[in-house]
């Protein structure tokens, strides 16, 4: 029998997506409840890496912190040995998500309603009245504990950076972001010790592609973002290149912002202000930092949970949350580096402002997502056009393309055979 | 220390005040109600209670202020929205050289158009306020928020 959820899916006289290719995407890829459902089970649930956090969130054994992988509420913890797990928060006795603090540090976890206990690596300890009561009641004599762990997921962590997976059969961690990206992962997670700044969170009314979608566009930046075109952080007249892995679902956009911004960058560049002077200069107090080499930004995307974001001196991962088809939480970390000295951290809170829910160029992107994700639900036969550059999926060496949008897409429809 | 009924009933308007402005949005006014170099600071809960340092918004000084006045009229693509500022009582209490300490609860409602208001933020006013040539005005506004998932955006001062 076929859920009925799933008949849209496979209705072979309206297919979801008609057309070939990855350039044009249709409105159900952003609204369908069992495109959404099967996305949940491919690839947030499937042989994919998903972000949960940094290694500093857990600096001890016992610390926690609450996150998810899809929609799964899940604890990433460290162990005895110091290495990190990331265990289900589902008991295992009657499904209750009994973690509830999104941080702390405790002896076992316990969940509260009948006391079931586990170990940091969500090994089941004991649960009361296993042996009965004054001879009544009690555990059947075939019960094991060993048989009622906590869900372990896969776990890997590169530099400081920590991936989960629910699916055995994942590749390694290397292998999943591929050479081309490992470098621009690299270069801001190179190993030093990262220190945490703090945390913004959003739920943002869109769908969580379009989020991917935004971080792999060079078009919207020098337009839709006036700080960035007036002065000179991110225009299509700066120098550029886009590194794409191989199945097209990562990518990075690294570029340099202009020593001296000369004028507009085309005719009709609204968002560019000629003669816009900050009334305090120190909110764009960019220090050049020896690790950067000459590019100021590069801002890569691992499919599918999480941006990472070297913007000049601002520094944060972004995680992506699916909440249903049209929605989705945001959840930024700032950090900085252990060797950053307090003029550096005051630099990198001051740049935060740009970012996150009230930044001066993020809030933005907040918005037009949400504007996207009703645009698609009132015209359910719509298509997108992301044509920009052509139709092919490839690296680039300048930003006015929509290759990377289009290398998402190919994968996506790949893993979704849709 | 206690503070006399009419600094307090100066704090008071002081507040009234300032909830008018920003629900009339008379955004370039906003500013005027800080000391030149005052600190205004959105912040979850989160974080300051974690000693966590990101804001989701840290202004230090008049023109940083100003800026963002600029930002939110002028480079910050948004949907228009009304707010209605709820600030419930003070809690005031003298601090270092005639200033105050003040603390005070609010709502901010949000209402775009077409749309049934909803709660953009929740939390605590942690101010301090400074008296000089007898205007009262701030030098810290701390907002601390307790809904920390906040809905998609916040454009406007709090």
């Amino acid at each position: 029998m076929t859920l009925s959820t799933n008949s849209r899916l496979d209705d072979e006289d309206r297919p979801i997506w008609p057309e070939a290719g990855s350039s044009r995407v249709p409105s159900a890829v952003y609204t369908d409840p069992a495109v959404y459902a099967r996305e949940l089970e491919r690839i947030f649930y499937g042989p994919h890496w998903s972000y949960v956090g940094l290694e500093i969130e857990v600096p001890e054994p016992g610390c926690f912190k609450r996150t998810a992988v899809g929609e799964r509420s899940v604890i990433m913890i460290r162990n005895r040995k110091g290495e990190i797990n990331v265990l289900e928060n589902r008991c295992a006795h009657r499904a209750m998500r009994f973690c509830q603090e999104r941080t702390g540090q405790v002896k076992t976890l316990v969940c509260p309603y009948h006391q079931w206990n586990y170990n940091y690596d969500g090994k089941l300890l004991g649960v009361p009245f296993r042996n009965g009561v004054n001879g009544n009641g009690g555990m059947p004599e075939d019960f094991e504990l060993e048989s009622r762990a906590l869900n372990r997921l896969q776990v890997a962590v590169r530099n400081g950076v920590v991936f989960a997976s629910f699916d055995e059969s994942v590749e390694s961690l290397d292998d999943y972001i591929g050479p081309e990206i490992l470098a621009a992962f690299d270069r801001t997670f190179d190993g030093r010790k990262l220190v945490l700044h703090g945390y913004s969170r959003q739920r943002i009314p869109g769908n969580w592609k379009l989020m991917m979608e935004n971080i792999k566009d060079p078009y919207h930046p020098g337009l839709l973002h006036t700080w960035f075109v007036t002065f000179g952080l991110w225009r299509a007249d700066n120098q550029s290149r886009l590194e794409v892995d191989r199945h097209g679902r990562h990518a990075a956009m690294i570029s340099r912002k202009s020593d001296v911004v000369k004028g507009n960058v085309a005719e009709g560049v609204t968002s560019f202000r000629k003669n816009m002077t900050l009334n305090d200069p120190l909110l764009l107090d960019i220090v050049h930092e020896p690790w950067w080499g000459q590019d100021t930004v590069c801002m890569t995307t691992i499919f599918p949970s999480v941006i990472l974001q070297q913007q000049v001196n601002s520094l944060s991962t972004r995680q992506i949350l699916p909440l249903g088809p049209d929605k989705f939480d945001f959840i930024w970390t700032h950090f900085g580096f252990e060797d950053d000295d307090d003029e550096m951290t005051e630099r990198r809170l001051r740049q935060a402002n740009l970012f996150g829910p009230a930044g001066f160029v993020s809030a933005d992107d907040g918005e037009v997502i949400e504007f996207s994700q009703e645009g698609f639900e009132q015209d359910k036969d719509f298509t997108t056009l992301c044509e920009l550059g052509g139709r092919d999926v490839g690296p680039a060496d300048h930003m006015v393309t929509e290759t990377l949008i289009r290398g998402m897409y190919q994968y996506w429809r790949e893993v979704m055979e849709l | 220390m206690t503070v006399d009924l009419d600094t307090r009933q100066q704090i008071v308007e002081l507040n009234a005040a300032y909830a008018a402005c920003l629900d009339d949005g008379r955004y370039d006014e906003w500013p005027a109600f800080f000391v030149d170099d005052g600190w205004y600071r959105i912040v979850a809960r989160e974080n300051y209670e974690r000693g966590l340092p990101l804001s989701i918004l840290s202004l230090k000084g008049v023109p940083m202020m100003k800026d963002r006045i600029y930002g939110i009229s002028s480079t910050i693509f948004h949907a228009p929205y009304y707010q209605t500022h709820i600030i419930g009582p003070s809690i005031i209490t003298a601090g270092d050289d005639g200033q105050y300490n003040v603390a005070s609860s609010y709502v901010v409602y949000r209402t775009k158009r077409d749309m049934t208001p909803d709660v953009l933020s929740v939390g605590k006013f942690l101010d301090v306020v400074d008296r000089r040539d007898g205007k009262f005005k701030f030098r810290r506004k701390f907002c601390i928020f307790d809904n920390d998932t906040i809905p998609n955006s916040i454009i406007y001062p709090i």
